[in-house]
């Protein structure tokens, strides 16, 4: 029988074929979200940061913010989700494999709360991926993982292998 | 005198727009206003890349600036509202943004109820006559004493 791989080796698979995903979006940068990793599960983590404000007066988060790191989230689960197989075969740490993503169709966003001048965390769910189509549902929260701040449903269009 | 009010309104809804700390991190500038109507444009910024391989936008730069432009019409209706939130914003993508393009909105607010108000919006880049991405939301207005 086969020996279980080394803990360390699996993590650093893991880890750096989530870096490679997530390193490669400016965007991503520019409003500083983070993913964390727990096995399969990914968290998006949006620490606050004063340039997020949409409404200073309460102050809120932008509606924007909230729909963008919802859909930052949305993607890199999607995308970490089609490329685990890959990756648990070793096939992804080689430089010359490239990471096409998905691309969204629609995005609808449901503000249930006003965002708080403080961090957010979002984890989503692929309800149905297929060859061509995919339906992810993604949920945001602040201080309570029930109490929900946010939630999206979006479509996207998954890369084709030989277009 | 109606100019005089026109020309109050638009540049208090600038000055209303340019004070949120993230429509200014993205350079937005709202170009014009009417009764119900706004328009908002932003320029290409490359860390607003979504797609390092095309240099596209991404998404969620473009819903800002759907969300804002929305807001902003909200604000802009006869009706007055003191403030507004959004309830749900749904975006559709027709296409990719031209990279190197200004994404210009143009956002309608076309009716309002006691407490809610319906908004539609398309996306432009420098081609207008094919959409980048249209949206469709329903925002809360508040009334002055309300």
């Amino acid at each position: 029988m086969k020996r279980p791989e080394p803990v360390q080796i699996v993590k650093q698979r893991r880890d750096a074929a989530l870096q490679k995903l997530v390193s490669r979006v400016p965007y991503i940068q520019f409003l500083g979200i983070q993913i964390d990793r727990r096995g399969d599960e990914l968290t998006g983590v949006l620490p606050y940061d004063d340039m997020l404000i949409g409404n200073p007066a309460l102050p809120a988060l932008h509606g924007g913010v909230t729909a963008a790191f919802l859909e930052v989230t949305a993607i890199m689960e999607l995308s970490w989700s089609t490329m685990w197989e890959d990756m648990e075969a070793g096939h992804v740490s080689d430089d010359e494999t490239p990471i096409v993503l998905p691309k969204t169709i629609d995005f609808t966003v449901d503000y249930l709360r006003s965002g708080l001048p403080r961090d957010a965390y979002a984890r989503a769910r692929v309800n149905r991926s297929g060859r061509r189509y995919a339906s992810v549902h993604v949920e945001a929260w602040q201080d309570n993982r029930t109490r929900l701040f946010a939630q999206a449903t979006g479509h996207f269009l998954m890369p084709q292998p030989n277009e | 005198m109606a100019q005089n009010a026109t020309v109050d309104r638009t540049r208090i809804a600038r000055q209303f727009i340019e004070a949120i700390p993230h429509s200014r991190a993205l350079g937005m500038k709202l170009t014009e206003v009417g009764e119900g109507k706004a328009e908002i444009t932003m320029p290409y910024d490359s860390r607003l890349i979504g797609d390092p391989d095309t240099g596209v936008i991404h998404g969620g730069a473009v819903s800002a600036l759907m969300d804002t432009c929305s807001g902003a019409a909200v604000m802009a209706h006869p009706a007055a509202p003191i403030a507004t939130a959004t309830l749900d914003l749904r975006i559709d993508y027709m296409r990719a943004a031209k990279p190197g393009d200004q994404l210009t909105t143009r956002a309608e607010c076309y009716h309002v109820t006691r407490t809610v108000a319906f908004v539609r919006a398309t996306a432009f880049d420098a081609d207008f006559d094919r959409p980048v991405a249209t949206a469709t939301g329903a925002f809360t207005i508040q009334r002055a004493g309300q």
